[in-house]
């Protein structure tokens, strides 16, 4: 809810939490350059996120993955209507406020690039524009919102094209909130205090039973069956970074990711959406990952 | 009375919330297919990413499955009380700066993201039809020209910003945000129970 002095912190507040309520049952889809961009949005994407290598390229290549270039970002501004997105590293508060000049409408403070600080992250409270952040639980999404964000994603395991840790991440998410909820308040604190999250968020949690933003599933989603299962556990809406342009029929795999997300919970709707895409993007397994390659573990 | 929201993409629980809270005898529909269209006597166009609505609109969901844009298109023709709200009130509009119309049934001119990207989203005030309303305008677009048949409802800054042309009521801001006002939310179910 806003309230009327447009100059308030309090409505800048709201305004970014009410944008990613507009997102709500909608895909965001990574590109890297405007004919991708323009893919995207004719596909039915709420939004796009700019980046230069998307997370399965990132994994491949490794090196320090970076803030991308701000002109590249703002071709992709230019040539698209819906908002364009663009990720900062977890901490690098310049990146962010070189993010801003452009007028970006939401950074990604993401663990897809190199953390720029591995004690803090970004006081996003200070910044005009609003910040998405991941959580693999509900101490983490606390932590964030804490900090500012105004949107929160699961962080799964991003160029892997493999959903079972945004699976993980949503299901712990839920179980907490609905555990919170069934708790009686002299509980609260300790139950604050054991996940890291301040207490007056977790009691607003408690009461509300529900996240004060909007929760994205994100981080290895590549087929429209795995969106439908994403929302059908309770997720706003996707992010799909490496599944769509990664994958042999990208145009179709994203209308049809978009449609799987509209219809999530109509199985006939998705026999439709799931057939005849050609090859997804080929994936990793998880489980045998070594730690030190996880991007989820990034982040604190 | 049975009121539906458009629950493609976009503020669907905030419109539902709002309708609830005015009387609990309304009842809410969720409208994704045909046949969920078909039990509303009106019906809300939420906010969202109106390309992305746009978009699913007029897809055939499934082979020989009819999409949802002609039976919606017909039913606000023959007089069904519908409610753009940012993204509805484009997807109403009949001319949209750069691109073909959609539903094309409200005589106004739109350009898209008028004030410009998120950063400059921003909260105002106003007088809606004799009420004063608090206004959040989300990347919201901006109402260029007003046909002779759209009667202006509210305005910001020397602008339309809430416009309705009969049956068709559209607004470039979102009182679906406003939690704890509901009171647009009522004016458009009198709209409805007027033509029910």
């Amino acid at each position: 809810m806003a309230v009327k002095d447009d100059k308030s912190v309090t409505n800048r507040r709201l305004l970014n939490r009410n944008l990613a309520q507009m997102l709500k049952g909608g895909v965001i889809m990574d590109v890297t350059n405007v004919e991708q961009a323009r893919i995207a949005q004719n596909a039915g994407a709420v939004a796009v996120m700019a980046l230069e290598r998307v997370p399965a390229d990132i994994r491949k290549e490794g090196g320090v993955a970076r803030m991308s270039d701000p002109k590249m970002i703002n071709e992709i501004q230019n040539a698209v209507t819906i908002p364009v997105m663009a990720k900062v590293r977890i901490g690098h508060f310049v990146e962010a406020q070189i993010l801003e000049a452009i007028c970006i409408d939401y950074i990604d403070e993401s663990e897809v690039l190199t953390p720029a600080d591995d004690m803090y992250h970004i006081d996003k409270n200070k910044f005009q524009v609003p910040f998405v952040c991941g959580a693999r639980d509900l101490g983490e999404a606390l932590r964030r919102i804490a900090e500012g964000a105004s949107m929160i994603r699961t962080k799964g395991e991003a160029g892997t094209g493999n959903v079972v840790e945004a699976v993980k991440h949503m299901r712990k998410m839920r179980t907490q909130i609905a555990e919170v909820s069934a708790l009686p308040v002299e509980q609260l604190a300790t139950y604050a205090k054991d996940i890291g999250a301040p207490l007056d968020l977790v009691k607003l949690v408690a009461k509300t039973k529900q996240l004060p933003v909007v929760n994205f599933a994100a981080g290895g989603i590549a087929t429209p069956a795995d969106a439908a299962l994403m929302m059908q556990l309770g997720a706003d809406g996707v992010f799909v970074g490496s599944g769509i342009f990664k994958s042999s029929d990208p145009q179709r795999r994203a209308e049809a990711i978009v449609k799987a997300v509209a219809y999530y919970n109509d199985p006939v709707m998705l026999v439709n959406a799931s057939q005849g895409l050609g090859e997804a993007m080929r994936g990793i397994d998880v489980e045998n990952m070594d730690d030190s390659e996880r991007l989820a573990k990034r982040g604190w | 009375m049975t009121i539906g929201v458009l629950a493609l993409q976009g503020s669907v629980s905030e419109h539902l919330k709002m309708i609830t809270s005015i009387n609990k005898k309304i009842v809410t529909v969720p409208v994704r297919t045909v046949d969920e269209l078909a039990t509303v006597d009106g019906l809300i166009i939420p906010g969202g990413e109106s390309t992305t609505l746009r978009k699913i609109l007029e897809t055939p969901p499934a082979p020989n499955v009819e999409p949802l844009f002609i039976p919606i298109k017909e039913r606000i023709a023959a007089g069904m009380a519908v409610w753009g709200t940012c993204a509805g009130l484009i997807l109403l509009a009949s001319r949209v700066e750069g691109e073909n119309p959609c539903f094309g049934l409200l005589d106004i001119d739109v350009k898209r993201n008028g004030y410009g990207r998120q950063i400059n989203s921003f909260v105002g005030e106003g007088e809606f039809d004799g009420m004063t309303v608090g206004m959040a305008f989300i990347r919201a677009p901006i109402v260029t020209r007003v046909g002779s048949g759209v009667q202006v409802l509210a305005e910001y800054d020397g602008k339309p910003v809430a416009v309705r042309q009969d049956n068709i009521l559209a607004t470039t801001f979102h009182p679906e945000v406003m939690q704890r006002d509901n009171r647009i939310h009522k004016y458009f179910c009198n709209m409805v129970e007027d033509k029910v």
